[in-house]
């Protein structure tokens, strides 16, 4: 879906090394990328040449993408802080699967605070996109393309091993015309008959690299304000409302739809962007909502970015499974359903 | 309408294809569909099975707490899955390779000689696709012909020989099935 997507929005050149969950788009951008007179396929030799690859063809003006599982995004992270410090477009998909280290190939959440810190080193954020169907992991793929070009940043899809996996109808948007797409006037393609372009990452001079990082900070600040966004189910009148992304949240909402069936006033917010976070929405829900629980399949990381939204105003609860176990939507319920009625419990006592 | 269907058993019987197989079908039949298979890291052995969701409105899951029906291909995947189908609901099991029979009395239990009837069919490779022939015999999930409807397009490319052997196995398992033995 991300392959046949990545197409679609104009990718032209594809550099990967392989790993479970995500062989699945490696293969399918190998057969994509074959016919394609201007397209590009490269098994690189390691995820670092992959990244690096990237970074050249993004350089040169093309739209790149390379995407990894868990371990090899670490090993990918040095590219990425150098495009965000050059200023390249770039899409990078993350598969998530358990770790730390090696650990296994089953799907989890525990790269969040990584992708939507920046995740490798310098002042720079990435922007992250969190897509919870396969028509969402299409549509945001196309996205992803768009926003790496306009805002001149890597951005990443962050799914997990089941997003990698799990097969669904999808209706693709239609292929982008590459010729209206926007010029890249800062592109190397060559300084025959014009004055010479530099994009590099290092400057020695303090003041330089001050008013760079300032610059960049800006950015980042243009891009909180525009494209923050989140998907909500049943919060209008809702007691309790349940925060978690991707896979967590297509199983959140499965559990939400049978506590309803009981009665209870449950509802879903789901971070469509992870970076940036959808703060704003949060906090609006904070003055009806009193109680929060946040489910992600790690120990608690978005749950960070959840306490930082309300700043205090709500009671967050968690329940995390990590390390590749994938709830079902009964386990789900049943803590919904005991934390529903503890807090009503206490409402009463007051 | 939301039907959950669990298939289990080792990697290389052909699990996950039946499974891909039903959901194709029951896209084609204009149904909302997932398909989520969980395997390990082994090309054969070891355990592998898939969930499919086949539903009249938005799925939200892909995950079955309790299916409804379960095509069960060997006895640690009943030993997992025999206590958690839904009351009612249709287990599927290859009686060649699975000797037990479930101990619960609420579920409709089909108990299909998968093997035997390949080896008549003269390819082993038709297990699968006779299991498939008989679930969906059984449960109407789906109809025959969507299912071949999706079997010429995965086989599309191939010998036709292929989508032969694999619509005979189908037939078959469905004959099974429907006489009731």
């Amino acid at each position: 879906m991300i392959g046949e997507a990545a197409v679609r929005a104009g990718c032209r050149f594809y550099a990967g090394y392989p790993i479970t969950p995500q062989n699945e788009l490696t293969e399918y951008m190998a057969n994509a990328m074959a016919p394609l007179e201007d397209g590009t396929f490269v098994q690189a030799e390691s995820e670092l040449a992959a990244i690096n690859m990237v970074i050249g063809a993004s350089m040169a003006g093309a739209r790149a993408m390379t995407s990894s599982s868990s371990p090899g995004i670490s090993l990918k992270q040095e590219g990425i802080s150098y495009l965000a410090a050059q200023e390249l477009p770039a899409v990078i998909i993350n598969t998530m699967r358990g770790g730390p280290g090696l650990g296994n190939i089953a799907p989890s959440q525990g790269d969040y605070f990584q992708a939507t810190r920046g995740g490798g080193h310098g002042d720079y954020r990435t922007i992250v996109l969190a897509p919870a169907s396969g028509q969402e992991l299409a549509n945001l793929t196309m996205t992803a393309f768009d926003y790496a070009d306009n805002y001149r940043t890597p951005v990443m899809i962050l799914g997990d091993g089941m997003m990698g996996q799990m097969m669904e109808p999808v209706t693709f948007p239609d292929p982008v015309d590459l010729q209206k797409l926007s010029p890249k006037p800062w592109k190397l393609d060559g300084a025959d008959g014009r004055p010479s372009r530099v994009i590099l990452s290092l400057l020695l001079d303090t003041a330089k690299e001050e008013e760079h990082n300032w610059k960049l900070a800006r950015k980042y600040e243009t891009i909180a304000r525009e494209i923050a966004r989140a998907d909500t189910y049943m919060t209008q009148d809702a007691h309790l409302v349940v925060i978690a992304y991707g896979t967590a949240a297509r199983i959140a909402k499965g559990a939400i739809k049978r506590v309803r069936e009981i009665g209870l006033k449950v509802g879903l917010f789901r971070p469509v962007t992870l970076w940036p976070f959808p703060q704003r929405a949060i906090l609006e829900l904070s003055r009806f909502v009193k109680d929060f629980l946040v489910f992600e399949m790690s120990t608690g990381q978005m749950l960070e970015d959840v306490k930082l939204s309300l700043e205090g105003r709500s009671r967050v609860h968690f329940y995390g499974r990590p390390g590749g176990i994938i709830s079902t939507p009964d386990e789900i319920a049943k803590v919904i359903n005991s934390l529903y009625h503890r807090q009503r419990l206490e409402l009463e006592e007051e | 309408m939301t039907k959950k269907t669990i298939f289990s058993g080792f990697g290389g019987q052909g699990v996950l294809m039946m499974g891909y197989l039903l959901a194709l079908a029951a896209m084609k039949d204009g149904k909302e569909v997932t398909y989520l298979p969980a395997y390990g890291a082994e090309v054969r052995g070891g355990t592998a099975n898939c969930t499919v969701v086949v539903s009249d409105e938005e799925i939200f899951s892909p995950v079955a707490s309790s299916p409804d029906y379960a095509v069960i291909m060997n006895n640690p995947s009943l030993l997992k899955y025999e206590g958690m189908i839904r009351e009612g609901g249709v287990i599927v099991l290859n009686s060649n390779l699975i000797e037990r029979t479930p101990s619960r009395n609420d579920l409709d239990i089909v108990l299909v000689p998968a093997n035997d009837i390949a080896r008549e069919l003269g390819s082993d490779r038709t297990i699968n696709m006779i299991m498939l022939g008989a679930f969906v015999a059984k449960t109407g999930i789906t109809s025959l012909e969507s299912i071949m409807e999706g079997l010429s397009e995965i086989v599309k490319g191939k010998k036709p020989g292929v989508m032969k052997l694999n619509r005979k196995g189908l037939d078959r398992g469905r004959e099974f099935a429907l006489r009731g033995a």
